[in-house]
């Protein structure tokens, strides 16, 4: 635990959250790790299912049974220098930590904020909660982050209930609940999925800003490539429960390691590459078969039967997270070919 | 807001316009002349027909109920035949213990259930939940009359501290007799506990999955916080219902534990007048009764506006 590294916020150590019923144990992360350095964006790819949220909601200590963490370290990395292991903390030591320290935007937001109170009153009351402010004050406090995250008629909105809002607006209450005591790590799991591109530029544009205003460090999930090319200065990919690539933005982009990571980039659509000057459409690509249920992986590696790649030595053997050049990683056997 | 709260009055003044319409029909369509059936086998035609008068049963069916309407609406529900006195003064003389009773019963049930309720959902699968689930079965399947009897036989006849039976003397003080109620109220309530209960805790059960309860635990609350002021409150809207519920349950149950407990309230009232075919009595009481039902369901109605904003449309 004393060994991280002074710059890092965040070490996530081959941490496993399995969610054990009597017949059955979901495997949802298996084993992932990584490292966020502080005022960096470290962003988490994978189709649905791969565990992205399983692995957000382990550090911030907020899995619903029967999810609990099997094994595995959470390295926290306080504004004071404090070190916490988060995969091991109780409710007490997260009282102090989560909406200060950790601050986490949710992926529904048409379900995340209380139907019962005003969005000004949940502002507030993360901001009360961590601030000794009068009501008066927190209430500025939150309709000042409402500007901040562009909602227009801020000042009218604030008394507005969620189910007064679209959920656009509504995700942007997230987020500005979420800045709204400047925490050092942000936690954001697919913020902006729900947001229309215009909108979506404006958030990735606020959250960098804020970024080098207060130096906060983003674990931001998404499946969206093109919104990891905008924000991200690190990305992890996952598959099934676990990372299969990890890999600085910008060679990633430039080659990619491992086959999924491959497909991932082909599947997402890009204008100019899909649609030729004659205006003819190419048939865009998606990777063949489904992701496995995670509760009966193939004994060897688990994107084998979709991989184009495939020798019969990935049927055998799960392979491991290997180097596969300079500060990058790649779970593939055949990582130096590709 | 306020248009919902209108809405919601005219929806009772309706139900209570239908309701004074069933009692008349009711009591119309009571097979044999209810007049005849009262004076019995061996009265005169003169007799009967004097008491016809009087209970306002000659003339037209639509005279009856024009002058049954315009009674009710001065307040007058009639004259009963064997009390010597207006049936608005009998049950209004009766009104208090009633009206206590299952206020203090209702408040005791939810009282006791709230918390226990809560406490199940949020340690669910324990041994306090388990536990609370047997001690719940337990309560709703006891009677009423056969608790009542063994707190009884065992606070008041046994120990001495309460009195057995009856609602005190007739110059006793109001203390006086809200204490003659402690034992009656607590058996009403707990055997209505049961089942708002066994609600809260399904309700909570379902409020604390929901999204809006993780964020609120990811705010960095104490789960005190985050169980009472985001789950509860949510959690409260269906349980709203059950207690409205309970509430009307506690008004007819008056009826049995009023005798069990010898205490002189409108469920009383109704026995006796029942046995000794007092009808304008019980055409009166049915319409306080039914009358009842209706204000509570109003009444959380209400409370379901103030509680959830969605509603107040
Ligand atoms: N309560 C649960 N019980 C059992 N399995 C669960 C539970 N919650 C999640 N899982 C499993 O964990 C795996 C990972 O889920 P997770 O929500 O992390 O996916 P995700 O990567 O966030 O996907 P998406 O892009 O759809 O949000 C899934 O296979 C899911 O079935
Ligand atoms: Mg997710």
């Amino acid at each position: 635990m004393t060994d991280l590294a002074p710059d890092t916020i965040l070490s996530v150590r081959d941490l496993r959250t399995w969610f054990k019923t009597k017949r059955v144990t979901a495997k949802a992360v298996d084993g992932v790790t990584f490292d966020l350095k502080r005022g960096q964006t470290l962003a988490v790819v994978g189709e649905s299912g791969s565990g992205k949220s399983v692995t957000s909601l382990s550090i911030m200590g907020l899995l619903a049974r029967p999810g609990a963490i099997e094994s595995g370290e959470a390295l926290f990395r306080d504004s004071k220098g404090a070190a916490h292991d988060l995969a091991r903390m109780g409710p007490r030591g997260f009282r102090k930590l989560r909406g200060k320290e950790i601050a986490m935007i949710f992926q529904e937001p048409m379900t995340s904020l209380n139907p019962l109170y005003t969005v000004g009153d949940q502002i507030g009351e993360m901001i009360a909660l961590h601030n000794d402010v009068s009501r008066d004050e927190a209430r500025k406090s939150a309709l000042d982050m409402l500007r901040h995250v562009e909602i227009p008629d801020a000042a009218n909105r604030l008394d507005d209930y969620p189910h007064q809002m679209s959920g656009g607006m509504r995700q942007r209450v997230m987020i500005a609940m979420a800045l709204s005591c400047n925490p050092s790590l942000l936690i954001a799991d697919e913020p902006t999925t729900a947001l229309d591109v215009t909108i979506q530029a404006q958030i990735l544009d606020l959250l960098r800003r804020l970024q080098e205003q207060f130096g906060m460090s983003i674990l931001f999930i998404t499946h969206n490539l093109g919104v990891v090319a905008e924000i991200a200065h690190e990305v992890v990919v996952m598959y099934a429960g676990r990372v299969v690539e990890h890999a600085p933005v910008v060679p990633l982009f430039a080659k990619q390691k491992h086959p999924y990571t491959e497909g991932l980039l082909a599947c997402t659509p890009n204008a100019e590459r899909d649609l030729d000057p004659a205006g003819e459409r190419k048939a865009l690509y998606s990777i063949p078969g489904t992701v496995p249920p995670i509760t009966n992986l193939p004994p060897g590696c688990a994107f084998e039967p979709r991989c184009r790649y495939s020798i019969s030595a990935c049927t055998k053997v799960p392979p491991q997270l290997e180097p596969a050049g300079p500060e990058r990683l790649s779970r593939c056997l055949r990582s130096a070919e590709i | 807001m306020l248009r919902a709260a209108l809405n919601r009055l005219i929806g009772m003044l309706t139900v209570m316009a239908i309701v004074v319409t069933i009692v008349f029909i009711i009591v119309r369509v009571t097979p044999g002349d209810p007049a005849a059936v009262m004076l019995g086998p061996d009265a005169n035609a003169a007799d009967i027909q004097a008491l016809r008068q009087r209970l306002g049963l000659d003339g037209s069916i639509i005279q009856q109920f024009i002058s049954y309407i315009g009674g009710i609406l001065r307040g007058d529900l009639g004259q009963s035949i064997f009390l010597g006195q207006p049936v608005t003064t009998a049950l209004w003389m009766r009104a208090e213990p009633t009206f206590f009773l299952t206020i203090f019963s209702l408040s005791i049930a939810t009282i006791i259930a709230l918390p226990i309720g809560v406490a199940s959902a949020y340690w669910r699968g324990s041994v306090f939940d388990q536990v609370m689930t047997a001690v719940a079965m337990f309560a709703a399947s006891v009677p009423s009359f056969w608790l009542g009897l063994i707190f009884i036989q065992t606070f008041a006849v046994g120990l001495g501290w309460f009195p057995t039976s009856g609602y005190g003397g007739p110059y006793s003080s109001l203390g006086d007799r809200l204490y003659h109620l402690i034992l009656p109220a607590t058996t009403l309530g707990i055997v209505s506990s049961a089942l708002i209960m066994r609600f809260t805790r399904a309700s909570m059960l379902d409020v604390l999955n929901d999204d809006y309860v993780r964020t609120a635990r990811s705010k960095g609350m104490s789960e005190w916080r985050v169980v009472v002021r985001h789950a509860l409150k949510n959690a409260l809207i269906p349980i709203l219902t059950v207690v409205g519920l309970t509430a009307a349950l506690l008004i007819s149950g008056a009826i049995v534990t009023e005798t069990v407990f010898a205490l002189p309230g409108v469920g009383n009232l109704i026995v006796s007048a029942v046995l000794r075919r007092d009808y304008p009595v019980i055409q009166g009481a049915l319409l306080i009764v039914a009358g009842l039902y209706v204000l509570v369901n109003f009444l959380i109605d209400m409370l379901y506006l103030l509680v959830d904003p969605r509603v107040r449309y």
